[in-house]
């Protein structure tokens, strides 16, 4: 590590729980954000995803060295974790700190821009179902129930065997393109019941066409669930990259992500647990300040729980 | 020089509903494999014309079918069966332009303020949208100007309105398009007492205003009395008594109609009154009992086997009165 990461890392971690508390100040003047911030796992997990954001983004300034480069694959491989290599060196050599900060980048945006896919795609497959009924909803459901049992590996693993190898955008699209069915059903419920709501038949009485009634009525009133199953979703689009590219067909080595860091650490982990710990922790503490965000987003945006 | 355009024929109402009908398919019993239940019958076989810029009250309890007859009209709800004839055009036989341009005469208010407006939209955005969509010239503020309420509450979202204010807006949504015809669905029903005539007098106004036409949805003689020309009532899908206001009023010729009569509180105390409480339940509208489907209930003295076996048709009683009643003792009235 260099006197610039540390100082950066330093910035970050400073930085992210700045965030946290300027949120938290914000929130006191709104009832909403007040019930967001009285979930106590909500602030961490804002603190831990901001934390991981800042590293993402800042991978260059916080990363010694280049995640790719073997510095010397005979003497520094498998090196413990120390002041000179934080997370310590993997089986190649390489800086696991480095790789971690540039492994949050490909992860963390394919779990963001993955879930976008998702979360879009099912919003509209959902409302369209959910507006237009009969036949519309009968097929698209229908359709719903089969991507809910396709194994989604498999569909991958369709994709891989058709173009060989999918850059980081293809992986991106096959795997938003995967997720978006529970996303699909979840709004079709809510668009269901709203679409008896008097406000929407009204916009259909003065002659609204109906995209227009989906999107600037229906679903702008379907927010709070599209966001908390957003949330719920980038955790599941990066547990899904992970587990591909532990599985070889995920993001290309030598590109470093959590799932790949897993997979090159898994042959040395008792000699050298630290290549595969921290990536996986990572992982996991993602997920779990995702769900704790969820939920405090889920109350936050309960409009039972509005004053009146 | 241009010939002035014809005068519309006097006797043509701007409202012509024939025989509408509205069943609601029930779900079959076991998850759709077993015997079919019988469909609900919302609306069952209903008639009225409404002539240009006069006020038709419709009346009847909870689940009688009123707002089911105002949204099939509008075409909010496919109608299972009947024609509505809105300036001689079958309303039902449009295509989807003609549709949207008639969306433009035919506008509805609704019951209840807090479900009718867009939560996430502010008053502004709620009257302009329809301003936009059919490139009228009108504005948001006219409209406001027109309902009674402040510019201030262009940029206030609903949950910043009383049910009264919200109630305003509802209607000036409604006005925004200039339409002929609205279908007020209880439009006060949901209001305190206080705002409820505030309310009324605005429809009122409106209406001579810009010579509007109406049908006034009301659970109670009592809402519709100063604001109807004709009241029609409704039981269990179907117009029981159909009649001037004046008329219904002062003789009902059926024994529901009285009954509700009786629940209307007499402005003069002094009045003597024999409140008619009704026994029972209204039937499911699924399974309406055979002959007069009021049977039941009836508390009228003369009733016998006839009501049990026969449908009374809706028949004009004195003949050539214009006040129709479906009852087989509508000659002889309940006191
Ligand atoms: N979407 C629907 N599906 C099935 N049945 C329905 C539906 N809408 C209404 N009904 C039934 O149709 C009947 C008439 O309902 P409607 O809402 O027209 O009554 P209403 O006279 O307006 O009553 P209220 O005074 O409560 O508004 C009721 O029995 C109701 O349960
Ligand atoms: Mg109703």
């Amino acid at each position: 590590m260099t006197f610039g990461s540390w100082l950066a890392l330093v910035v970050a971690i400073v930085l992210s729980a700045e965030v946290v508390r300027w949120l938290r100040h914000r929130a006191l003047r709104h009832e909403r954000w007040r019930r967001f911030f009285r979930h106590p796992t909500a602030a961490w997990g804002c603190g831990i995803l901001t934390f991981l954001i800042i590293v993402a983004i800042a991978a260059p300034l916080v990363a010694p060295l280049d995640p790719i480069v073997q510095p010397d694959p005979v003497r520094l491989k498998n090196h413990a974790p120390s002041l000179t290599f934080l997370m310590g060196t993997d089986v190649f050599s390489r800086d696991v700190w480095s790789r971690f900060a540039y492994g949050a980048r490909v992860s963390l945006g394919i779990g963001a821009l993955g879930a976008l896919i998702a979360v879009s795609l099912g919003s509209c497959v959902g409302a369209v179902a959910g507006y237009y009924r009969r036949w519309v909803d009968a097929i698209l459901m229908r359709g719903v129930d089969i991507g809910l049992a396709l194994p989604r590996i498999f569909i991958v693993l369709m994709a891989v065997a058709l173009w060989d190898r999918l850059s980081f955008a293809w992986l991106t699209l096959v795997i938003g393109l995967t997720s978006w069915f529970a996303t699909s059903r979840l709004v079709r419920a809510e668009v269901l019941a709203l679409r008896e709501r008097d406000f929407v038949v009204a916009a259909r009485a003065l002659g609204v066409p109906s995209s227009r009634v989906i999107f600037g009525h229906v679903l702008p009133n379907a927010a709070a669930p599209i966001i908390v199953s957003a949330a719920l979703s980038v955790g599941n689009v990066l547990l899904l990259e992970a587990s591909l590219s532990f599985l070889g067909i995920g993001v290309a080595p030598p590109r470093p992500s959590w799932g790949n860091m897993i997979a090159d650490g898994a042959v040395t982990i008792y000699t050298a647990p630290w290549t595969t710990l921290f990536a996986g922790l990572a992982i996991s503490l993602v997920v779990m300040s995702l769900n704790a965000v969820a939920d405090g987003l889920r109350d936050a945006l309960d409009p039972r729980q509005d004053p009146a | 020089m241009t010939a002035p355009p014809a005068p519309p024929p006097v006797a043509a109402p701007l409202v012509d509903v024939r025989d509408l009908v509205k069943h609601y398919a029930a779900e079959r019993r076991w998850f759709g494999l077993g015997r079919p239940r019988p469909p609900v019958r919302a609306v069952d076989g209903v008639s009225f014309t409404i002539p240009s810029g006069r006020t038709l009250g419709l009346v009847g309890e909870s689940g009688s079918g009123k707002t089911t007859v105002g949204r099939t009209m509008l075409r909010l709800q496919e109608a299972t069966g009947g024609r509505v004839l809105f300036e001689g055009r079958d309303v039902f036989a449009l295509d989807s332009r003609a549709l949207r341009a008639l969306r433009r005469r035919m506008q509805i208010v609704f019951q209840d303020p807090y479900s009718s407006l867009n939560p996430r939209m502010t008053v502004q955005e709620t009257l302009r949208e329809p301003l936009e969509i059919h490139g009228l010239a009108g504005t948001v503020a006219a409209l406001l100007d027109e309902v009674g309420l402040d510019a201030v509450f262009a940029k206030r979202y609903p949950h910043e309105l009383s049910g009264g204010q919200r109630q305003r807006v509802g209607i000036a949504r409604a006005l925004s398009v200039e339409p002929q015809f609205i279908v007020c669905d209880e439009p006060v029903s949901a209001l305190d007492v206080s705002v409820q005539a505030q309310v009324l007098n605005l429809l009122a106004d409106l209406q001579a205003r810009r010579r509007l036409t109406y049908l006034f949805i009301a659970h109670d003689l009592a809402v519709v009395r100063h604001i109807a020309d004709d009241v029609a009532v409704m039981y269990l899908g179907k117009i029981v008594e159909r009649a001037p206001a004046a008329e219904i009023y002062a003789l009902p010729r059926h024994p529901y109609t009285r009954a509700l009569l009786s629940a209307v509180p007499e402005p003069d105390p002094k009045a003597k009154k024999n409140r008619i409480v009704l026994s029972g339940d209204v039937p499911s509208p699924a399974m309406p009992p055979p002959g007069c489907p009021f049977h039941p209930r009836c508390p009228h003295p003369l009733k016998s086997a006839r009501c049990r076996t026969e449908v009374p048709p809706l028949r004009e009683v004195p003949a050539g009165s214009g006040h129709l009643a479906a009852c087989h003792y509508a000659e002889q009235p309940m006191k």
